[in-house]
C-alpha cells in the first residue's frame, strides 16, 4: 500500500515537474538570449488554456483544439513581442518588470472581458479520461501520463533544436554574444521574435495540458509564474539543462512535501502540531530549498558557461 | 539643474505636500465628506510603504519585488495577537496593546528582511528581482496555509490596537498618526540621502565594483538598507491593518508588490517626494478609472506600459525636464 502511494506521487511530481519545465524553458530562453525578464510569461500560459477551452467547445475535439491553439498562442506571443517587448530589449530589467507587469494587467482584464470571470472547464475525450493499470494494483489517470509523455517529447525536441540545428546554433550564438551575431548578418530581430513566440507556444502548451485537470481560469498564470521563477533560479538562469533538472526536482519535492510532510512531522511532534505546521511548511518548502541552494551557489545549480 | 534651484523647488514641493496632505482631508472631513478621509488614509499608508521601498529601490538601486510581504507581516502582527486575545491561545503574544503589535510588526519584518536579505543580496539583477519575489510569495503561501487565521478568507480585526493618547477608532486621529508618520519617514529619507550611509548606498548603485575597490563593504550597507526598507513597509502594514480592520493574504500577493513599485517608479525613484506623488497618482487613477469601468486594470496596465516606454525618470523626472531644452538623459 505504502509503496503504491509513493509510486503514484512520484508520477504526480513528475507531471508537475514536466509542466514547470515547459514554462521555464520559454522563460529561460527569452532571458538567456534577449536578456529579457518576462513576468507576462504566465499570462501566455493562461491564454493557451483559454484558447484551447474555446476551440474544444467549437471543434468538439480536444486534440484538434490543442493543435490549433499552439500556433495561436505563438502568434499572440509574436504580436506581444512586436508591439511592446521589442522596444524594451535595450532597457534595464526594472523597465522589463514594470512593462510586463502592465501587460499582465491588460491580458488578465481582457480575458475577463472576453471569457468572463468564471473559469472554463475542458472536457476530455473518453480514451484520455480514463485510468490505466501501470503495475498490478497501481492505477494512474491516462491523461496525466500523456502530459508526462508530451513534456518529455517537447524536452527532447528542444534539445535537438538547440543543439543540432542551424536555428539552434544561432540561438546559442545569440545567447553568448548577440551583437556579434547581428554583425555577422543574422537577422537578430526576427530571431528574437521567433524565440519569443516559441517560448509563448511552450507556455501555452503547458496551459492547455493543465486546463482539463484544473480548468482555465484568470490568475492561473500569476500563481505559477513564481514557481517557474524558483525553477529557473535553482537551475541557473539561462540554462536549459538546469531548467529541466530543477523543474523535476521542484515538481517532486513540492508533491512529496504536500502529501507526506504531515506524516513525517507526526514522527517528531504531536499530531495536532503536525497538522498545523505541515501545510505551512510544505507551502514554503520549495522556497526554503531555493534559499538553501542560493546560500551555497548564488548562480544556481547549472549556470550557463558564458555570462 | 542648478543645485540651489533644485533645492528651492524641492523645498517648495515639500511645503505644498505638507500643507495639502494636512489641509485637504481635514477640510473635507469637517465639511461632512467622511469618505474622502478614508481615501486619504489609504493614500498616506501606501505612500509610507512606497517610501520604504524607495530606500532600497531608489537609493540602493536594488529592485526588490517582494515588499508587499512586509505589509502583510505588519498587518498580521495586529491581527494575530488581537485574535488570540479574543479567542485564547498563544498567551505569549495575545494582546490588544498597540505597542505589542507595533513591536511585533517591526521585529518580524526586520528578521524576515534580514534573513531573506542575507541570501538575496548575494545575487544581482534579474536573479535579485525573482528571488525577492519568490520570498514574498513564500510569505503569502505561508499565511494562506494558516487555517487558524482564516487562510485564504482573511481575518477580521475586531478591536484596533490600543495606544495611549491616540484613539485609532477615530478616523481623524488615525489619519493624524499616518500623516505624522509619513512626514517623519520623508524627513528620515532626506537625512539618509545626505548621510554617509546614504551616499555609500548611492555610490554602490552607480558603481559597485569601484566602491568595493575603495574599500567599502557594499553588502553591509545594502543589507542595512534592505532591513530598514522592510521595517518601514512593516510599519505601513501595521497602519493598514488598523485602518481596514480586515486583513487577508491578498494584500501580500506579488501583484501588490508590483503596485508599490509602480508608485516609486512613476513618482520618481530616489527623489524625496517621488513615492508620495506616485501613491497620489495611483490612488487617483484607481479612483477615477474604477468610476468608469470595472475593468479599470486594462487602462491602468496600458498606462503603465506607456509610462515605461515613453516617460523615463517618472513624473518628477518629466517635471524637471519640462521647461528645459530637450536634453538626452544621461543615464
Amino acid at each position: 500500500m505504502e509503496t503504491s502511494i509513493l509510486f503514484i506521487q512520484l508520477l504526480n511530481g513528475l507531471q508537475l515537474g514536466i509542466l514547470l519545465f515547459l514554462l521555464s524553458a520559454g522563460l529561460t530562453l527569452t532571458f538567456g538570449i534577449m536578456d529579457f525578464v518576462n513576468l507576462a510569461h504566465g499570462a501566455l500560459y493562461m491564454l493557451g488554456a483559454f484558447f484551447c477551452a474555446t476551440l474544444t467547445l467549437y471543434t468538439g475535439s480536444f486534440i484538434l483544439a490543442v493543435l490549433l491553439a499552439i500556433p495561436l498562442t505563438a502568434l499572440a506571443g509574436f504580436i506581444l513581442e512586436k508591439l511592446v517587448v521589442q522596444h524594451l530589449y535595450d532597457r534595464d530589467h526594472l523597465d522589463h518588470v514594470l512593462a510586463t507587469f502592465g501587460l499582465i494587467l491588460c491580458i488578465d482584464t481582457m480575458v475577463h472581458i472576453i471569457w468572463g470571470p468564471e473559469g472554463m472547464a475542458i472536457p476530455l475525450p473518453d480514451f484520455l479520461n480514463s485510468q490505466v493499470e501501470l503495475l498490478p494494483g497501481i492505477v494512474f489517470p491516462t491523461f496525466r501520463l500523456l502530459i508526462i509523455a508530451i513534456g518529455l517529447i517537447a524536452a527532447a525536441g528542444l534539445y535537438i533544436l538547440v543543439n543540432h540545428t542551424r536555428l539552434g546554433m544561432l540561438i546559442r550564438a545569440g545567447a553568448s554574444n548577440r551583437t556579434m551575431v547581428g554583425a555577422l548578418g543574422v537577422d537578430i530581430r526576427t530571431l528574437f521574435s521567433g524565440v519569443f513566440a516559441l517560448g509563448a507556444a511552450l507556455a501555452g502548451l503547458a496551459g492547455m495540458l493543465i486546463a482539463p485537470i484544473t480548468e482555465a481560469s484568470i490568475g492561473m498564470g500569476s500563481d505559477i509564474i513564481i514557481t517557474t521563477f524558483v525553477v529557473i533560479i535553482i537551475g541557473g538562469v539561462g540554462s536549459m539543462k538546469g531548467a529541466f533538472l530543477a523543474a523535476l526536482i521542484i515538481g517532486l519535492i513540492d508533491t512529496f512535501g504536500r502529501s507526506f510532510l504531515d506524516d513525517i512531522f507526526k514522527l517528531v511532534m504531536s499530531s495536532e502540531a503536525a497538522e498545523t505546521a505541515a501545510p505551512a511548511v510544505s507551502a514554503m518548502l520549495i522556497y526554503i530549498l531555493m534559499a538553501v541552494i542560493l546560500a551555497f551557489r548564488p548562480q544556481g545549480l547549472f549556470p550557463p558557461l558564458t555570462r | 539643474m542648478n543645485p540651489a534651484l533644485k533645492n528651492t523647488s524641492t523645498a517648495w514641493l515639500s511645503v505644498v505636500m505638507v500643507v495639502l496632505l494636512a489641509a485637504v482631508p481635514y477640510v473635507l472631513y469637517v465639511s461632512g465628506n467622511t469618505f474622502w478621509l478614508d481615501i486619504f488614509t489609504r493614500l498616506v499608508i501606501l505612500a509610507i510603504a512606497a517610501c520604504g521601498l524607495n530606500l532600497i529601490l531608489g537609493l540602493g538601486g536594488l529592485v526588490s519585488f517582494g515588499h508587499a510581504a512586509y505589509i502583510g507581516i505588519g498587518a498580521y502582527a495586529v491581527g494575530i495577537p488581537a485574535y488570540h486575545e479574543t479567542y485564547g491561545g498563544l498567551d505569549a503574544i495575545a494582546s490588544y496593546n498597540g505597542f505589542v503589535h507595533l513591536g511585533l510588526a517591526l521585529l518580524t519584518s526586520a528578521v524576515f528582511a534580514f534573513i531573506t536579505g542575507v541570501i538575496s543580496l548575494r545575487t544581482r539583477g534579474v536573479n535579485f528581482i525573482m528571488i525577492t519575489m519568490a520570498f514574498g510569495q513564500m510569505m503569502f503561501y505561508a499565511i494562506v496555509s494558516l487555517e487558524t487565521y482564516g487562510g485564504d478568507d482573511g481575518l477580521t480585526i475586531d478591536l484596533r490596537s490600543e495606544l495611549p493618547l491616540i484613539n485609532l477608532d477615530s478616523p481623524l486621529s488615525l489619519y493624524g498618526l499616518c500623516y505624522v508618520s509619513l512626514l517623519v519617514i520623508v524627513f528620515f529619507t532626506y537625512r539618509i540621502r545626505h548621510s554617509r550611509f546614504g551616499l555609500t548606498l548611492q555610490g554602490a548603485k552607480s558603481n559597485e565594483e569601484r566602491m568595493n575597490a575603495i574599500g567599502v563593504n557594499c553588502y553591509k550597507y545594502q543589507l542595512t538598507a534592505f532591513v530598514l526598507s522592510g521595517v518601514v513597509c512593516g510599519y505601513a502594514g501595521f497602519l493598514l491593518g488598523n485602518f481596514t480592520t480586515f486583513i487577508s493574504p491578498e494584500m501580500m500577493d506579488w501583484t501588490r508588490s508590483g503596485e508599490i513599485m509602480f508608485m516609486v517608479i512613476l513618482g520618481g525613484a530616489a527623489t524625496l517626494w517621488g513615492p508620495v506623488i506616485g501613491a497620489i497618482i495611483f490612488i487617483v487613477l484607481e479612483f477615477v478609472l474604477s468610476e468608469y469601468t470595472v475593468y479599470w486594470h486594462l487602462p491602468f496596465g496600458l498606462l503603465l506600459i506607456f509610462s515605461v516606454l515613453f516617460l523615463r525618470g517618472g513624473v518628477t523626472g518629466a517635471l524637471h525636464r519640462l521647461g528645459k531644452p530637450a536634453v538626452r538623459s544621461q543615464s
